[in-house]
């Protein structure tokens, strides 16, 4: 648990909507949702969510603070847009749902070994070293996240699309030694730690 | 030629469903001249393709009928049919009307014997069944059609079908040279009675309304329940005609939504309600399922509304449905997860209906005079809309009793203009 979590639990004590209102991104938009359930009907990925959207709204609603931000549901959201499209009150659930998720992980409550998480942070951390991602170190740190045996089953397992990669010239081998990148990395870099500066102070300003 | 006599005393009435027929008539029975103004072959509008109403489940003909003959008994009211307001100019008290009439190839003669519907051979869709029949090119639109008139269908003019029409008529009523003509008149105050029509269903694609035949809307429905409907009032599968037991009615299709209507369609809770019975009473074995996000059975009717949930073969699942799919033996299956628990079903039926919205049908842009119309596309009580004032359902999604109420409050606002015309030159 982080310090900021401590901050916020004190804060809003009861009132997690008026949280989700005033820290995660487009979570004004919770208390229109008028429990149609389209959202959760329309989901392609419905049964993966142990708390569909609709339900996280009303949970949000009823103040269920640590079952929502320790939820995996939120990171189960693939961006496909179909609950947006068909929302009869236009809310951008989608968005919604990557903030809340956005949110537990400042917080340090998300899930630790939920695969989409995971992989969210080894892209970024990927991205952020030349500005632009190592298709060959990505590939590689996913299969060896869970330890170094599991790596080398995953990387046999998956031998031929690495082989078929690289013929189509979608992957090279060159990239393991440094690898392409943009001209002004550490520019990005600047650019990015200030705007994360910009967030927290933020979320700082509201606990 | 028709020829109406007008003065800038005459309040002109634009469409004869239940509020401008209301609304005509409250007007003539104080002594005002009136005239009254509809597309259709006949008055009624679509109150007469309703089966029974709610709450009483009495049938609509009856106060039809009622109305019928005020229209007939009362000389201060010239019905036009088949005519359409194209413009209108001028301002309270002294307006002009441009009026198309299209021509009905059958004049006052006819006795509606039937006989030019027997010759003719040519069938289109019926419009009175929202096209799940067919009707000849000579036709009735409806047994209790006022006038009580035939119509000869204008694609079978030039055809031998409309000669031997003409033949068969023993009347002289049929007058193949009628043309479309158009008309102007004063008028000093306009009573604005368009109506509704049902939100295009198509447009709710995860329902499949276009894609499959056992997917139907409440007024299609409603046609199928009526004995004189095109299934003769069995509640069949339109895919292969078998009996229709498990029928689910998903609320909120196109309403409240901001994909498709903004507003709250009112009717539809009590439509799907009143439906239910139809359902009920026909089948001993019949199963329902009423799909919704809240039911909306304002005042009064929470008791039709409580004697339906009592009904132990009737089921709400509080839940929008998500999608509609059909299996290989045409059965709509609804999709989704309801509130009560968040539990997903996939539920097969033999028939859904869709509870389709109310949209205004007469859209901004087709108004022949600048009028004031709110989000919804309703007219907007206004100042700025002169001497022009909303009756019933072209004011706001209303059912029949309040589109009364409204309509003869309209007439009023309508008698208080032409009765200052009538100070300034009397």
């Amino acid at each position: 648990m982080s310090d900021m979590n401590t901050a916020m639990v004190e804060k809003y004590r009861n009132d997690f909507l008026k949280e989700v209102e005033a820290n995660v991104e487009e979570g004004q938009w919770v208390k229109m949702c008028m429990q149609c359930g389209v959202c959760s009907g329309s989901c392609p990925l419905g049964n993966a969510w142990a708390h569909p959207p609709q339900e996280i709204f009303m949970m949000i609603r009823a103040g269920k603070r640590d079952e929502v931000l320790k939820s995996d549901s939120m990171w189960m959201c693939t961006s496909c847009y179909n609950c947006i499209v068909r929302c009869p009150r236009e809310l951008p659930i989608t968005h919604i749902m990557h903030g809340l998720a956005t949110y537990s992980k400042r917080l340090g409550l998300a899930p630790k070994t939920q695969p989409t998480s995971q992989f969210s942070e080894i892209f970024w951390n990927n991205m952020m070293k030349r500005g632009r991602v190592n298709e060959l170190k990505l590939g590689l740190s996913l299969y060896f996240k869970d330890g170094f045996g599991q790596g080398i089953k995953n990387a046999l397992a998956n031998q031929k699309l690495g082989m078929s990669m690289m013929k189509a010239k979608r992957m090279s081998p060159a990239e393991f030694f440094g690898g392409h990148g943009i001209k002004d990395a550490s520019g990005l870099q600047k650019m990015i730690k200030k705007a994360e500066e910009i967030e927290l102070a933020k979320l700082k300003a509201n606990t | 030629m028709t020829e109406v006599v007008a003065t800038n005393e005459t309040i002109l009435v634009v469409g004869g469903g239940i509020s401008g027929m209301t609304a005509a008539l409250e007007a003539a029975e104080t002594g005002k001249k009136v005239v009254l103004v509809e597309k259709r072959p006949y008055l009624g509008g679509r109150v007469s393709q309703l089966y029974k109403y709610f709450p009483k489940l009495c049938h609509p003909t009856c106060g039809q009928e009622i109305n019928q003959r005020r229209a007939k008994m009362n000389p201060n009211l010239t019905i036009l049919t088949m005519a359409e307001v194209t413009g209108l100019e001028g301002e309270p008290g002294n307006y002009t009307a441009t009026v198309k009439l299209s021509p009905r190839y059958v004049n006052d003669n006819c006795t509606a014997c039937g006989d030019c519907a027997k010759v003719v051979e040519a069938e289109f869709d019926n419009e009175y069944d929202y096209g799940m029949s067919k009707r000849k090119g000579a036709y009735l639109p409806h047994v209790m059609a006022h006038p009580m008139q035939y119509v000869l269908d204008p694609r079978i003019i030039g055809t031998d079908d409309a000669q031997k029409a003409k033949d068969a008529c023993k009347y002289g009523a049929i007058d193949l040279d009628m043309q479309e003509q158009e008309i102007n008149f004063p008028c000093g105050a306009v009573i604005w009675a368009t109506g509704w029509q049902p939100y295009d269903a198509a447009k709710i694609q995860p329902y499949g309304y276009d894609r499959f035949e056992n997917v139907v809307t409440n007024v299609e429905f409603e046609r199928m329940a009526d004995p004189k409907g095109p299934t003769g009032g069995k509640i069949v599968r339109p895919s292969d005609g078998k009996e229709a037991k498990n029928v689910a009615f998903i609320q909120c299709a196109g309403s409240r939504d901001r994909n498709h209507l903004l507003h709250c369609s009112r009717i539809c809770c009590m439509a799907s309600l009143k439906q239910t019975h139809y359902v009920v009473d026909a089948y001993d074995d019949a199963q329902v399922t009423i799909y919704y996000i809240d039911i909306r059975a304002i005042d009064r009717f929470e008791d039709f509304y409580q004697t339906v949930k009592a009904m132990e073969n009737v089921s709400f699942v509080k839940s929008k449905v998500a999608n509609i799919i059909s299996d290989k033996d045409g059965n709509p299956i609804c999709r989704g997860v309801d509130t009560e628990g968040y539990h997903r079903y996939e539920n097969p039926h033999d028939l859904v209906v869709l509870a389709t919205g109310m949209e205004p049908s007469v859209t901004k842009s087709d108004f022949p005079v600048d009028i004031v119309i709110n989000r919804e596309g309703f007219v907007e009580p206004d100042p700025a809309n002169g001497g022009v004032f909303a009756a019933g359902s072209a004011s706001d999604a209303l059912d029949v009793n309040r589109s009364v109420q409204h309509a003869t409050g309209a007439a009023l606002k309508a008698i208080q203009v032409v009765n200052r015309v009538a100070c300034v030159e009397g």
